[in-house]
């Protein structure tokens, strides 16, 4: 466990909590990452300025925290190509049909306490144990 | 236009969550969902931290009709548990454990110009638009559980 940081997670998520609760209480819509990026995919769910904007402050906020502490933050990814692409389509057809993520399930609909969260969140938990358990220590990827 | 800036206000907050949280970093993420290496708990104090403070500020929205800038609130209109759900969440979940990407941080991580996170980030854009395909093609099945109405 050398690499423990609580409290950094700790005041990284109550800002992620900072931003659902603004979005919700200023722009009445859910922070669910998922929700807002395919919602441009379908023009009849409308909103594209809001969406838009957004997800370029999600986008922005590397480039801030850089100007703001001086470093980018620093990322490992060791996964192959075929990996990546596959990781991603799961991501993507997988959040819309379940109707959200990490963000619209884990965070703003488990605070809620929300049935289908509760379990989407158990469900998604559940499966990304499993998946990184076979990747990395069954197949040794 | 004061909608959009709040969003913008808002998405930059939920990105500096999480680069401040390190959930932005594909191998933080790897380490919390790899139970039986060398596991590190740390970002499931992302959401014990996120939690509580979206719980707080949802409720005191309780009883109000309308968000500040919006004659209402746009919240989910499904209720029921259903298969889309468990289905939809497995397959999510599958994706995030196989690179250690979700949504959110794989389009924050896009600025940092690692091949990677575009190559995620444009596969998850096609499998948005697969399943919005699916959902035209095979209206009855997907419509009935898309879990979002769009409100006008």
């Amino acid at each position: 466990m050398e690499n423990f940081t609580p409290l950094s997670a700790l005041i990284g998520g109550a800002l992620i909590g900072v931003s659902a609760v603004i979005l919700w209480v200023v722009d009445g819509r859910v922070a669910g990452v998922s929700g807002i990026v395919g919602g441009l995919a379908n023009p009849a769910e409308g909103g594209a300025g809001w969406r838009i904007s957004f997800l370029l402050g999600l986008c922005a906020a590397p480039l801030v925290f850089w100007t703001a502490e001086g470093g980018l933050p620093s990322i490992t990814i060791t996964s192959s190509l075929p990996l990546l692409a596959a990781g991603g389509l799961l991501v993507g057809f997988g959040t819309r049909l379940g109707g959200g993520c990490t963000s619209g399930h884990g965070v703003c609909g488990v605070a809620r306490l929300s049935p289908r969260s509760l379990v989407a969140t158990l469900v998604f938990m559940a499966a990304g144990f499993a998946a990184t358990f076979v990747v990395r220590h069954l197949v040794g990827a | 236009m004061k909608q959009s800036f709040a969003a913008l206000v808002a998405g930059l907050l939920f990105g500096l969550g999480l680069v401040v949280s390190h959930m932005i970093d594909p191998a933080k993420v790897l380490a919390f969902l790899d139970i039986a290496g060398s596991w590190d708990p740390s970002l499931a104090f992302v959401m014990i931290g996120a939690i509580p403070v979206a719980a707080i500020g949802f409720r005191a929205t309780r009883g109000r009709h309308a968000p500040l800038l919006d004659t209402q609130f746009h919240g989910p209109s499904r209720t029921r548990v259903d298969a889309p759900l468990v289905i939809g969440s497995a397959l999510f979940g599958v994706g995030w454990g196989l690179v250690g990407f979700c949504p959110g941080p794989a389009l924050a991580s896009l600025v940092l110009g690692r091949w990677q996170s575009w190559v995620f980030v444009a596969a998850m854009l096609v499998g948005m638009i697969g399943y919005r395909f699916l959902d035209r093609a095979s209206g009855l099945f997907f419509r009935r559980y898309s879990t979002f109405i769009s409100p006008r």
